[in-house]
């Protein structure tokens, strides 16, 4: 089992801290997939996380300027490795100068991750900075635990707000209140509302746009037959939400929400080289 | 010198204003030493053979309040007096301000003992110069929070910071950094090969962001793990002292060789390209298993026999004595602060362990 990979443009660097530190807002502990071509961050639905799940995919290629891996086995040509993803974005967060950055899976006393940051200096030659980040490698048996989760079958698919709008309104309500209900329609409109003793406030969305999804028999008949205004809604844990927000950096070329009524609402975020889906189950 | 301590000691004397600073647990010891020509006038009380120099401390957050905003002050505050008024128990901060405004301020102080950590640079092993700029970035891949890091020598002259984990059960869990400086990247490098030490970074910061602010190079003069680390800052009209304990190394050598490997390690060199595919795994195979015994290459961490086990008694006797807040499982050995006024007359301070036998004139 090996891994080598080096970086080298500044910009592919930046992007990438960019996406590391997202992931390390919203989970503490996570796994990252290897394998030839992609790079995958994985939460699984475990009740620590408070049942959210995340699925982060991103093609190599586009960050990485060398990139080897070998697996556990020809036939399981892949790697599974659980990391505290702030360690990562710590290690990168310095390096936004560097000359190359080259991450080797390595195993001394204990299996790591190692970060090796050259940077410039006025001396003759560079600086180097390693850090080792301790990893623990997932066995093959466990693998199927973090299989890629299917998209539910949703009652609303809605395109999200201006997230900046978005999470300016969660962070204020936040305040408030732990739960947020998030409702939308086939029409383009959603609300987010939260209810206290005292208060509720209401804050209304419209002409978002619902993203067209083709049915897997090919007919679009599932979402004619529905009432167009009815509001499908889930009432979830409002700071999960608050830290998707919080977390994105740059905004996606497209980002969406599917509500299944009362069960889970699952949030995809697309940029070009690397997308993100987060689940939020709701509370019952 | 607030980073350090929560009182402000002050001693006028002939070679000018020394001000200072401790921490409860008695490992960090600052100074800084203003000469009579930092002052627009310096005159010292009537001191003859029979009268002691005065000294007195103050309340770090009362002296610190006087000079809470330092852009304001610069723009309105066209002189400050500092007078000492023994008999009246108060020391006077007056500030002479613009459009006829003076702002007096009278702080209580109490009379105190010398407060002089004994330490001697000219006896350390090791010494290095840089200009600030470069410990600080340096510094700046640690995060905040960290408590300990360890500076080595490598192969090729090369320096190495690294953070510094306490625990073997933490070892498997924490990320390990671990940053290489060339030589020529100091003004000056004087240092034993193979020696290490390890220190507080939380309060060395406070001293880096000073030197980094008025430019001045820092010296770092170590020595043996175990014995404190100074570092001095110099100028023509002041002279600036930390002095901070370092780990002694009775602990690390019952440690995993990681800690120790500051020393094994090949430090990298300049062709980063192929040189880091070899250091790396130079690194991988030169680590072999955890726990191995010490390396003889390095005697200078063979504990001398004769006196590990008194030493280790002592550092006990030290913890069960210490002031609460000394973080008790700290092996750090509390700095040797030089005897009160009255020579020969027994403390506290003669049943530590004497770090460096002579205090050098300096201070």
């Amino acid at each position: 089992m090996r891994f080598r990979a080096k970086i080298v443009d500044l910009a592919c660097l930046n992007h990438f801290s960019r996406i590391i530190n997202t992931i390390a807002k919203l989970a503490k502990t996570c796994i990252l997939r290897l394998t030839v071509c992609k790079l995958y961050f994985i939460l699984s639905d475990k009740v620590a996380n408070g049942g959210a799940s995340m699925w982060c995919e991103l093609s190599q290629g586009n960050f990485f300027d060398e990139f080897q891996m070998e697996g556990v086995a020809a036939e399981h040509n892949e790697i599974y490795l659980e990391l505290v993803p702030e360690n990562l974005s710590r290690a990168l967060k310095t390096a936004q100068s560097a000359k190359a950055v080259k991450i080797k899976l390595t195993n001394k006393h204990c299996p790591c991750l190692r970060v090796a940051v050259e940077l410039p200096s006025l001396s003759s030659s560079s600086r180097i900075v390693t850090h080792d980040i301790p990893v623990g490698v997932i066995p093959r048996r466990m693998w199927n635990d973090f299989k890629e989760p299917s998209v539910p079958d949703f009652d609303v698919s809605i395109y999200l707000p201006v997230l900046k709008t978005m999470k300016s309104v969660v962070e204020r309500m936040k305040n408030l209140s732990n739960f947020i209900v998030i409702e939308a329609n086939l029409s383009g409109e959603m609300n987010l509302k939260i209810e206290t003793d005292l208060v509720s406030v209401t804050t209304h969305f419209k002409d978002l746009g619902n993203p067209p999804w083709a049915s897997e028999d090919g007919c679009q008949s599932s979402t004619q037959g529905r009432d167009l205004e009815s509001m499908a809604e889930a009432c979830i844990d409002i700071k999960k939400l608050q830290q998707l927000l919080a977390g994105q950096q740059v905004n996606p070329t497209k980002a969406l929400c599917n509500i299944v009524r009362k069960r889970i609402v699952h949030f995809i975020l697309l940029h070009e080289e690397v997308s993100l889906q987060y689940f939020i189950p709701a509370i019952a | 010198l607030s980073r350090i301590g929560d009182e402000l000691y002050l001693e006028p004397t002939e070679s000018g204003l020394s001000l200072r600073a401790v921490n409860s647990s008695r490992s960090a010891f600052a100074s800084f030493l203003f000469a009579p020509l930092f002052f627009q006038l310096y005159e010292l009380g009537s001191t003859g053979p029979d009268t002691e120099v005065f000294r007195c401390k103050v309340h770090m957050k009362s002296f610190l309040g006087v000079f809470r905003s330092l852009p304001s002050l610069e723009k309105s505050v066209g002189k400050c007096l500092i007078l000492l008024k023994p008999r009246a128990s108060r020391l006077v901060l007056q500030l002479h301000c613009k459009h006829g405004v003076t702002k007096t301020h009278n702080l209580a102080f109490q009379e105190c003992e010398r407060l002089q950590a004994v330490f001697d640079t000219q006896r350390c092993a090791s010494r290095l110069c840089a200009p600030a700029r470069v410990l600080a970035e340096a510094v700046v891949h640690f995060p905040p929070t960290l408590a300990e890091v360890t500076l080595g020598t490598g192969p090729g002259g090369k320096i190495s910071l690294r953070n510094y984990v306490e625990d073997e059960a933490e070892q498997s869990k924490t990320m390990v950094t671990e940053l290489w400086l060339a030589e020529d990247e100091f003004q000056s490098v004087a240092v034993a090969p193979g020696s290490h030490i390890t220190f507080c970074l939380k309060e060395f910061r406070g001293l880096l962001s000073f030197a980094e602010a008025s430019n001045l190079p820092l010296t770092i003069h170590f020595d043996e793990p175990g014995r404190p680390v100074v570092f001095t800052l110099d100028d023509t009209v002041l002279e600036v002292h930390l002095v901070l304990a370092t780990l002694s190394d009775l602990e690390s050598n019952s440690q995993s060789p990681s800690t120790n490997g500051v020393s094994h390690l090949p430090a990298p060199s300049d062709d980063f390209a192929d040189d880091l595919e070899s250091y790396m795994v130079a690194m991988e195979t030169s680590e072999g298993g955890s726990g191995g015994p010490p390396s003889p290459t390095f005697p200078l961490r063979t504990p001398r026999p004769a006196e590990s086990d008194p030493e280790e008694e002592e550092e006990e006797e030290e913890e069960e004595g210490a002031v609460p807040g000394t973080p008790p499982h700290k092996k750090f050995r509390s700095l040797f602060f030089g005897s009160v006024m009255t020579p020969g007359r027994p403390g506290p301070a003669t049943t530590q362990e004497v770090l460096a036998e002579d205090s050098d004139g300096e201070c």
